[in-house]
């Protein structure tokens, strides 16, 4: 009898994705999709340049323009300093030079990497996605293998349209259940990390399944598979469905027509078959999952909102002890103390984790005829530009400027702060971003990584909130 | 490419965990357009103090580890972002190899890519190495990539693991693209039987 063995969700991608196995070495893996910005990918196209070679395949490469573009306004004198403008300036002059489609700084379409492909329909089921930047795991929310790479594998898929990898194993994240009130898909991934550590999904591939990310929207998976870096992970994957279909269909780059159908019908094989085994599973209930707010200087380090700082005595490991003890100094807050209280003096919203239509949505019912606190200042920095154009249609930026909020234009911004939106040396920030490392959001600065609800809850208060008193 | 020889250098100590990519080079490093000029954002933020000028305290800083070559890092080095900038600036400064208990996949990879090994030992070897650099911070150990062994002073040796693809490519410093493109048959089969979202 010849029995196929049940695979994974992951498998199936990776299968049909193997150009070439030889033993002893990596997989030749063919990419679908290369996504490209102006940080990661200078040097790989001078290396190009070296080896006389052209991009194979331009018509599978996006390029955009994201982490050191100015959000305070559209003009090239708010570009931040020199190296900036050479740096966008050289991405143009690479994507004209090798017939790479270019949203370029000021484009209507441009906006951060991970947000602008979902949303043009690019990034699809079944596809293998990469690109120079680790959060390329926003796009495993389709049931596409998507990972980051570096600026030497961004060579590789320029000149080859090919990837050398071993295959990672698989991890089952499962949540069942129905989320509480008040608790987002953020909650969910960072309470997921901080279950497991920030290494550990380490040489894992993400699957979330169960019914409680079932029934989350496109842009809730997005936020979730987003942070499985977060975890170790290379990439999270959700298994696609009529909510993955539904939000495809007539998107500018989705199949039409015939086609659409044929890709439908081809999409709905991506699925882990019954029986299938994973090297690793974490199951959690929805309803366990309360607000989280991180307290520390790595995402792994997140409480429930309500929780206190835990106390140093509670970790066996001394390395572990001797790095909490240095990330609680660098925070500057106590062991024992509540999160909830602790006085902030910005607010980020925006990243590609949280910065899509729904997010401001969410935080915009919050801050309606609200104010946001005089000590604060909040950022609303949209992921695209098509998002902020929605969010004016829908009246979101008259919400955010009447509370005092800062209303910008699209990209990364305070989420790395390499454009000159940054915290000052000690600032605090309740930032929906993914990233809470030393210095990350301006040196010195000190982040709390939390929901586009507990943010804008927070801005109101002038100090880490729980937006469960305000909905 | 430089073909990857033994290194007998002391061992620097920064025994800390998680020690992100943003720790390895602040985001402001990279703005750079190419390899060379990254290094001197290494560890920017312990190296130097806000007005620039060296803390003399970081270990990195202290005299003795000058020209020292090996890196002893904690649990998840270089985890967070997939910046290649991160190994360019650790090269950049001498270091030719890092030992921690464990890697981020995408800083190893990348780590690899660029003669910068990275070496995974367990807990109490990662012990023994803190020991010996807190007891004879002066003393040299020796990594050999050929025979995958690290010497220490007293005689001491132990294995360590790493995929026979990267060492291949590491000793004999084989271009990977160039590898990929030995297989220009394979892909362009499986590209013909590949239909998929084409951007215009
Ligand atoms: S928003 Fe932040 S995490 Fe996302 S791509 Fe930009 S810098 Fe990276």
């Amino acid at each position: 009898m010849n029995i196929v063995k049940p695979k994974t969700l992951f498998d199936k991608v990776w299968e049909r994705h193997i150009v070439s196995e030889e033993a002893d070495s990596p997989t030749i893996l063919y990419i679908d999709l290369h996504l490209i910005h102006e940080v990661t990918s200078p040097q790989a196209f001078s290396g190009l340049r070296q080896r006389e070679m052209k991009v194979r395949r331009p018509d599978k490469t996006l390029g955009v323009m994201d982490h050191s573009t100015p959000t305070i306004s559209l003009l090239e004198s708010d570009i931040i300093d020199n190296m900036s403008k050479i740096q966008m300036d050289q991405m143009a002059i690479n994507c004209k030079e090798f017939g790479i489609k270019l949203y370029e700084f000021g484009s209507p379409d441009n906006g951060i990497v991970h947000v602008v492909a979902p949303e043009k329909g690019v990034s699809q089921p079944g596809m293998t996605i990469v690109c120079g930047d680790s959060h390329t795991s926003t796009h495993g929310a389709f049931g596409a293998l998507a990972f980051g790479i570096g600026t030497s594998e961004v060579e590789h898929v320029l000149g080859s349209q090919c990837l050398l990898q071993y295959k990672p194993k698989s991890y089952e994240v499962r949540v069942d259940g129905k989320l509480k009130k008040g608790v987002t898909a953020k909650d969910i991934i960072l309470t997921v990390i901080a279950k497991i550590g920030t290494g550990g999904g380490t040489g894992h591939v993400f699957e979330f399944t169960g019914s409680a990310i079932r029934s989350l929207s496109m842009e809730e998976r997005m936020t979730i598979c987003n942070m499985s870096i977060e975890g170790g992970a290379r990439a999270g994957m959700v298994a696609p469905d009529e909510t993955t279909f539904e939000y495809l269909k007539g998107k500018e780059f989705s199949p039409k027509g015939e086609e659409w159908e044929t890709a439908v019908e081809n999409w709905k094989s991506l699925t882990t078959d019954e029986g299938a085994i994973y090297d690793a599973q974490l199951i959690l209930n929805a309803e366990d999952i309360e607000p989280m707010v991180t307290y520390g200087t790595n995402p792994g380090m997140g409480i429930q909102i309500t929780e206190s700082i835990p106390y140093l005595i509670s970790i066996a490991d001394p390395d572990s002890k001797v790095s909490t003890e240095k990330a609680l100094d660098y925070m500057g807050i106590s062991p024992g103390k509540k999160i909830m209280g602790h006085p902030i003096d910005v607010v980020f919203l925006g990243s590609c984790t949280n910065s899509r239509i729904s997010d401001l949505r969410q935080a915009a019912e919050i801050l309606k005829d609200r104010k946001v606190a005089d000590s604060v200042r909040m950022l609303v920095v949209p992921g695209s530009q098509l998002i902020k154009k929605q969010a004016e249609a829908e009246g979101l930026d008259i919400i955010f400027k009447a509370a005092g909020a800062e209303w910008r234009e699209a990209g990364c911004s305070m989420c790395l702060a390499m454009n000159g939106d940054q915290l000052s040396p000690g600032q605090y920030a309740v930032s929906t971003s993914n990233r809470n490392f030393e210095g990350r959001q301006g040196k010195g600065g000190r982040t709390f990584l939390a929901s586009p609800l507990t943010a804008a809850a927070s801005a109101i208060a002038g100090k880490v909130a729980d937006a469960r008193g305000y909905l | 490419m430089n073909n990857f020889n033994t290194i007998t250098s002391k061992v620097i100590p920064l025994p800390r965990n998680n020690i992100d990519t943003d720790q390895i080079i602040p985001a402001r490093y990279l703005k750079a357009t190419d390899k060379v000029s990254v290094a001197e954002g290494l560890f920017a933020d312990w190296r130097f103090y806000p007005d620039g000028s060296p803390n003399q305290e970081f270990i990195i800083n202290q005299k003795i580890y000058q020209n020292a070559e090996i890196l002893l890092a904690g649990d998840n080095f270089g985890c967070g972002s997939s910046r290649e900038h991160a190994p360019w600036a650790i090269t950049g400064n001498g270091i030719k190899a890092v030992i921690s208990t464990s890697f981020a996949d995408i800083f190893k990879n990348n780590a690899l890519k660029n003669n910068l090994l990275p070496i995974t030992v367990d807990p109490e070897i990662h012990k023994s190495l803190l020991d010996l650099s807190e007891e004879a911070p002066e003393a040299n150990i020796s990594i050999d990539l050929e025979t995958q062994k690290v010497f220490l002073p007293a005689g001491q040796e132990f294995d360590f693991q790493i995929d026979p693809f990267a060492k291949k490519c590491l000793l004999n410093g084989v271009d990977q693209l160039g590898y990929i493109l030995s297989f220009e048959a394979n892909i362009a089969e499986y590209e013909k039987t590949r239909k998929s979202v084409i951007i215009q």
